[in-house]
């Protein structure tokens, strides 16, 4: 293994590591679930995919194996956690979850009681 | 596209009968010329030449990438700032889009564009409803998605 992909595989994984921490970071500082959610379905996905890809070319350059399995887990990742932010933003959002002050436009509250009107 | 892909493989099926090598770079020479008759041919399919969507298809996956970078730089802007200051809202956007799997790709891009998050797609699939981190740059954002991401999800479906 040389200089050159030691460096790269360093760097793809530190990289990594720190956009996770940036996450955690979000987590704590943002002031509600939806500002949150904001920060874990994207850096996260980030951070993972790097830890990944730097794992994948780990194991390329020292035994000469491309992992499929590892290639998988960098799609599935890709395509869910989006899916993941979503659907918890969603289910925050019509389980009463509020925003937080800072919040200045709301169109789908206009939605949601245009549906309850029209129930009644 | 799935109809001249089939043709196009059975033409390098075909190919490899009548040369008589059962390889696979026979397969990708028969494969080839296959694509080179449907070409020729193109004007028989009432859909375009397929070639054109797998490459609007990569295109897609390459903004898919590039977004994902950006969505990250600006999130750890907007989380490493010393002072938050973020002003969350939530704001409709009309689209184009029609069939199902269309809206599915294009709520994932948002979701993976800088300071977008969809929250809920009205039930005619004619509103998306966003969560945006902040709204001062709000018809950027909108003008953004239509541009870009609407422009080459029609490319594909087209």
């Amino acid at each position: 293994m040389n200089v050159i992909s030691e460096i790269i595989v360093g760097a793809l994984v530190l990289i990594g590591s720190l956009l996770t921490v940036v996450t955690m970071i979000g987590l704590i500082r943002l002031p509600d679930t939806y500002t949150r959610s904001h920060a874990a379905s994207k850096s996260a996905t980030l951070g993972v995919l790097f830890i990944l890809v730097g794992c994948l070319l780990y194991f390329w350059i020292e035994t000469g194996h491309i992992s499929a399995r590892l290639i998988l887990a960098i799609v599935f990742v890709f395509i869910t956690s989006p899916i993941a932010g979503h659907l918890l933003g969603r289910a925050a959002y019509y389980s009463g979850v509020p925003l937080s002050d800072k919040t200045v436009r709301d169109d789908l509250k206009t939605k949601q009681q245009k549906k309850l009107t029209h129930h009644e | 596209m799935s109809f001249q892909l089939l043709l196009n493989v059975i033409i390098a099926f075909t190919w490899m009968f009548l040369r008589g090598i059962w390889t696979l770079p026979s397969f990708i020479i028969g494969f080839f010329w296959g694509a080179v008759l449907l070409f020729v041919f193109r004007r028989f399919f009432h859909r375009r030449f397929y070639l054109y969507k797998v490459y609007a298809i990569i295109k897609l996956l390459f903004i898919f990438i590039r977004e994902l970078f950006k969505a990250n730089i600006a999130v750890t802007k907007d989380v490493l700032r010393p002072k938050l200051n973020i002003q969350p809202a939530i704001f409709a956007m009309p689209t184009r889009l029609e069939s199902e799997w269309e809206i599915t790709i294009l709520s994932l891009l948002i979701t993976l564009t800088p300071g977008t998050l969809v929250m809920d797609v009205s039930d005619d699939n004619s509103t998306i409803y966003i969560h945006a981190i902040n709204t001062d740059d709000i018809d950027d954002i909108i003008t953004d998605i239509q541009q870009t991401f609407e422009k080459a999800i029609m490319e594909v479906s087209r």
